[in-house]
């Protein structure tokens, strides 16, 4: 404030005056704008869609997932704003804490957590359910950039991608023993992200890629065949029965086909209270992993196609803060945050649409649920952070 | 590799895969916008409809068949309500042990076996997925309560209010009023359910059947939302539509005068069939079939009901005798003989033949019934004792013409009657022709002969034929010529009683009779049964209505004698004929007569006399 002051006393301001508004204090005024626009509205048309569709969800509360996911959706702006002040280049030499608190969080659930449908992912608090894998997603870019970082003159290349591989996937398949499944093909994937935009070879992704073909058969295939799968029934079911729905009618293919007909239903403008499909039960998950089809269904194309532009913003936003990033650390953090949101919009989204297996991702700041909102916004703050950090350090160059 | 330790990053390496992760990300984006646009607006008309119809559910409301009724309108078959028992399987326990054990349970109270609740849930799903399964009909109210107040151990059953067809006199006309049940696959695909749905309730015997159209009536239609549970939700009846009950069948059969058929015929304790008919205008007043049944035992049959109705060949209960049967008819077809005769000049009716009681073909011998002589008679007096030798000089004078059996097929024998039943048997009229046919074929081991001829003009050897035939042909004998169509349906009225449709029925076709021979052939028959040693006097005699009669005594191969009776009254200008047969009843006087004679006091509303009664000797 008393800079304010200092420049009304002047009849005209110093020559080398730095002048530090309130924004400049808070961080906000480096932060990317778009990105942050994009992560409210989407959160501003969860919390609507809530409110419209979950009325009679909860006996009594017609407001029970509404007033929930509005608090969640404070507080995970509130933690963005904070992190947007924090230089996550501190992360980097936090990076052995930061693992090993994520090894150990996702571990302790086996002991601690709370069993639901046969799935141990989260501790019970006061508030809320905790699910440390959500925030897993960050730390796992946070700490694996810092050992792609740190590690970048060690070994040989192969050698490298090999320790890079081993730290990811370790938690990864923490994740996937919960079980898990699509939180951990989060982790895969966010592992890959970083590994890509630190720089390692082509030819390693294409043995990597070539290795998932093989690993995929012999999950679905020859695992099976041999009498000792590795996935749950139900995991191989879901994974599967998209790719014909009408003979799962009744099984796991009838979620995803209620879902399609609730979005086809939907047409242009949507059907608003008359979405049937989504109000009578038709859709299962409505308010978090399909909730998707929620709003194809209550607000049409229009609606749905508005939702799906907001995440394409928010990724090429994400993907823009890699180029500005004043070091490699921010590079990569930013490279696998934007991925990672990337790859649970598609899936979940795909999901939805009946062109991607039922992977139970949800879809970032849309989906209910305080982990998950939390998790997300404090990823969206370490990217205002990293974008906030290149202006400062003045460096910023140009980006589209 | 172009990162250094925590340097910028190499801009055009680093620009590269970033440019490849927007791409992807393009990509992406780009299948997720299609698909929407491809889902929302090029398909979306069809997923809205897909959506609508998974919220609602049409509810049939079943619609009362119509009541069947007497000429006299009183009533045949109604409805009563009655409780069916429902399971929605949707809502059958997951777990295997679990539904099996409410299987069991279910089973044990509707005495149903596992396999056969397993069997009619199988049946039931393979023609309507989905609906609810009729476990059993017509269950009792403890049932019921028991159910409804366990329901946590019986999820998905449900109890149903349904009509279920009520017989008020018990067998009174079973095979006329006949049986319904649910139509079967094959009934679906034809052009007269049309519009009908597995489940639904169609006639499948007599009159239930050919007049199905009339008696079925139209559904309701409910229509209500439903969550994905299948569960009504609150507010959500959308339309309403109420069911169009069935309209009334009223018949052509007399209540009274079916009765009096019923009980003559069950008193012998033999099987038989009875038959009246309205000469002129072809209207059934009365026709049964002994051994007989309750419609109403056919709606849930119990196993021993299953044995008795279905697996009996021998008495055969569901078999309507007076038209399904083939029977050799005795001394009743000479009057065919006797107008065939006498159409083809062989004889006039005052032609006197020598009766030494039998007669001598090649090697064979024919004789008269007993052997007994008559001695001269014409054509009255060989009617009225049943003289077989003359018939059988008639049979042997026509046996390498077709002339008998020309006049058999004019008059209605070895050929559809035409019946508004789809009851109908098969008949045979033997003749040169057929025999020689097989012969050839080997299937006989002589060709047609005089003796051929001459049994089937006493009504012998190879004659298949049924009452109703036979009744044909008395019909045209006694109104000069036309062969009415034969039916039992007679109006179809509303609830209310008002006639919505009458039936017509025309004559089938006319043939001419000699006016003179006629009354001739009638003169003999009623000399037969009213006048001296007339071999029907006995039973007839103290009748106080004049009628002509005639008895027959066949002789069936591998069965004793059956009995056999023919009227037409009255005498001398008749409008009913009235036939009887009573399997091994032996002679025609002895037990069909009287039967003929109960039908006949029901409908002239006479009580014969003393003489009347002593005729069934027995």
């Amino acid at each position: 404030m008393n800079t304010y002051a200092t420049r009304t006393r002047n009849s005209r301001p110093e020559p080398f005056a730095v002048h530090v508004g309130l924004g400049e204090r808070l961080g906000l005024a480096h932060m990317d704008w778009p990105l942050t626009i994009a992560a409210v509205a989407l959160i501003a048309f969860s919390v609507f869609t809530l409110g419209q569709a979950t009325q009679n969800d909860v006996p009594g509360d017609p407001n029970y997932f509404l007033e929930r996911q509005a608090i969640y959706a404070l507080l995970g702006i509130v933690g963005m704003v904070v992190l947007t002040r924090i230089d996550y280049s501190r992360f980097r030499e936090l990076r052995v804490g930061i693992y090993t608190f994520l090894c150990a969080t996702v571990t302790l659930v086996f002991f601690f957590g709370f069993a639901a449908r046969g799935s141990r992912r989260a501790f019970e608090l006061p508030f809320f359910s905790f699910q440390p894998s959500e925030l897993g997603k960050l730390l796992l870019v946070l700490a694996l950039a810092g050992f792609v970082i740190d590690g970048a003159r060690r070994g040989s290349e192969i050698q490298r991608s090999v320790r890079y591989l081993c730290l990811g996937l370790a938690p990864a398949g923490l994740v996937f023993l919960q079980p898990d499944l699509g939180t951990s093909l989060v982790y895969v994937v966010a592992t890959l992200a970083v590994m890509y935009f630190g720089g390692v070879p082509w030819t390693h992704f294409a043995v990597i890629g070539g290795a998932l073909v093989a690993l995929v058969a012999l999950v679905l295939v020859v695992a099976p065949a041999v009498g000792t799968p590795i996935l749950k029934g139900y995991q191989e079911e879901r994974l599967t029965s998209f790719l014909n729905p009408d003979e799962h009618q009744n099984g796991a293919g009838y979620q995803q086909n209620q879902s399609v007909i609730a979005t086809g239903a939907g047409q242009l403008t949507g059907r608003g209270d008359k979405a049937t499909q989504t109000r009578l039960d038709f859709v299962p998950e409505r308010h978090t992993d399909f909730i998707f089809a929620v709003i194809g269904e209550r607000y049409g194309f229009m609606g749905a196609a508005f939702v799906l532009s907001l995440y394409a913003l928010l990724f090429w936003r994400a993907l823009r803060i890699t180029t500005l990033s004043k070091n490699s650390y921010g590079t990569l953090v930013a490279g696998g945050i934007a991925v990672a949101l990337l790859f649970q919009t598609f899936v979940n989204v795909g999901m939805n649409l009946g062109i991607m297996p039922i992977t139970g991702i949800p879809l970032p700041l849309m989906s209910y649920g305080g982990s998950s909102v939390l998790a997300t916004f404090l990823a969206i703050g370490v990217l205002q952070s990293i974008n906030v950090q290149a202006h400062l350090s003045q460096k910023g160059r140009f980006a589209w | 590799m172009y990162l250094r330790n925590d340097s910028q990053p190499q801009g055009s390496r680093l620009s590269l895969r970033v440019a490849v992760a927007g791409g992807i990300g393009v990509v992406l984006f780009a299948v997720l916008f299609f698909r929407l646009w491809n889902l929302q607006v090029l398909s979306g008309d069809e997923y809205l409809a897909e959506a609508q119809n998974n919220r609602t559910r049409e509810i049939k409301v079943i619609a009362p068949r119509g009541d069947i009724l007497d000429r006299n309108g009183d009533i045949l078959v109604d409805n009563r309500t009655s409780l069916a028992l429902q399971l929605n399987t949707s809502k059958l326990p997951e777990d295997p042990a679990e539904e099996k054990a409410e299987l069991v349970r279910l089973g044990e109270m509707a005495h149903m076996s596992l396999r056969k609740v397993r069997r009619t849930i199988a049946e039931e799903e393979e023609v309507a997925a989905g609906a609810p399964v009729t476990l059993r009909r017509d269950v009792g109210f403890e049932l019921i309560a028991y159910v409804e107040e366990n329901q946590e151990e019986f999820p998905g059953v449900t109890v149903e209010r349904v009509f279920v067809r009520h017989y008020p006199d018990g067998t009174r006309a079973a095979h006329v009023v006949g049986s319904v049940g649910e139509i079967d696959k094959d009934e679906l695909k034809e052009p007269e359910f049309k519009g009908l749905e597995p489940g639904d309730e169609v006639g499948k015997a007599g009159v239930e059947y050919s007049y199905d159209k009339f008696l079925r009536g139209d559904p309701g239609h409910t229509r209500i939302q439903v969550n994905a549970l299948g569960e009504p939700t609150p507010g959500g009846q959308l339309v309403s539509e109420p069911p169009t009950p069935g309209s009334n069948l009223k018949l052509t059969i007399d209540g009274d005068v079916q009765a009096a058929g019923e009980g003559g015929l069950g008193a012998r304790g033999l099987p038989g069939a009875f038959i009246s008919m309205n000469i002129d205008n072809g209207e059934i007043l009365a026709m049964g079939s002994n051994p007989t049944f309750d419609p109403s035992e056919l709606i849930e049959p119990s196993q021993a009901q299953v044995n008795q109705l279905y697996r009996d060949p021998v008495l055969a209960p569901l078999v309507n005798r007076a038209t399904e049967s083939a029977y050799p008819t005795g001394s009743i077809f000479k009057i065919i003989t006797a107008l065939a005769a006498l159409e083809n000049g062989q004889i006039t009716p005052d032609t006197v033949v020598q009766d030494n009681g039998l007669i001598e073909v090649g090697t064979q011998k024919f004789e008269n019934a007993g052997g007994v002589a008559h001695g001269a008679v014409e054509l009255r007096r060989a009617l009225q004792v049943s003289s077989d030798v003359y018939f059988y000089l008639l049979g042997l004078d026509m046996w390498k013409t077709n002339e008998l059996q020309e006049w058999a097929h004019k008059l209605g024998i070895g050929r559809p009657a035409g019946l508004d039943l789809p009851e109908e048997g098969e008949s045979l009229l033997p003749d040169k022709e057929w025999r020689n046919q097989l012969y050839a074929e080997g299937l006989t081991d002589r060709p047609w002969s005089a003796g051929d001829n001459i049994q089937l003009a006493t009504g012998q050897g190879d004659l298949q034929t049924n009452p109703l035939q036979m009744a044909l042909g008395y019909a045209a004998l006694g109104n000069g010529g036309k062969i009415p169509a034969p039916h039992v349906g007679l109006e179809v009225e509303d609830a209310a009683g008002r006639v919505l449709k009458e039936f017509e029925f025309e004559p089938q076709r006319k043939i001419h009779i000699d006016p003179g021979y006629r009354t001739a052939i009638l003169e003999g028959l009623h000399a037969a049964a009213q006048e001296g040693d007339g071999t029907a006097a006995g039973v007839f005699g103290g009748f106080p209505i004049e009628i002509a009669g005639k008895t027959g005594t066949a002789q069936r191969p591998g069965h004793g004698d059956q009995s056999w009776f023919a009227a037409l009254s009255p005498y001398p200008n008749p409008r009913i004929v009235t036939i009887a047969t009573v399997e091994e009843g032996g002679f025609g006087a002895e037990s069909a007569a009287p039967v003929v004679l109960d039908i006949l006091e029901a409908i002239y509303d006479k009580q014969a006399s003393e003489v009347g009664t002593a005729g069934g000797a027995e």
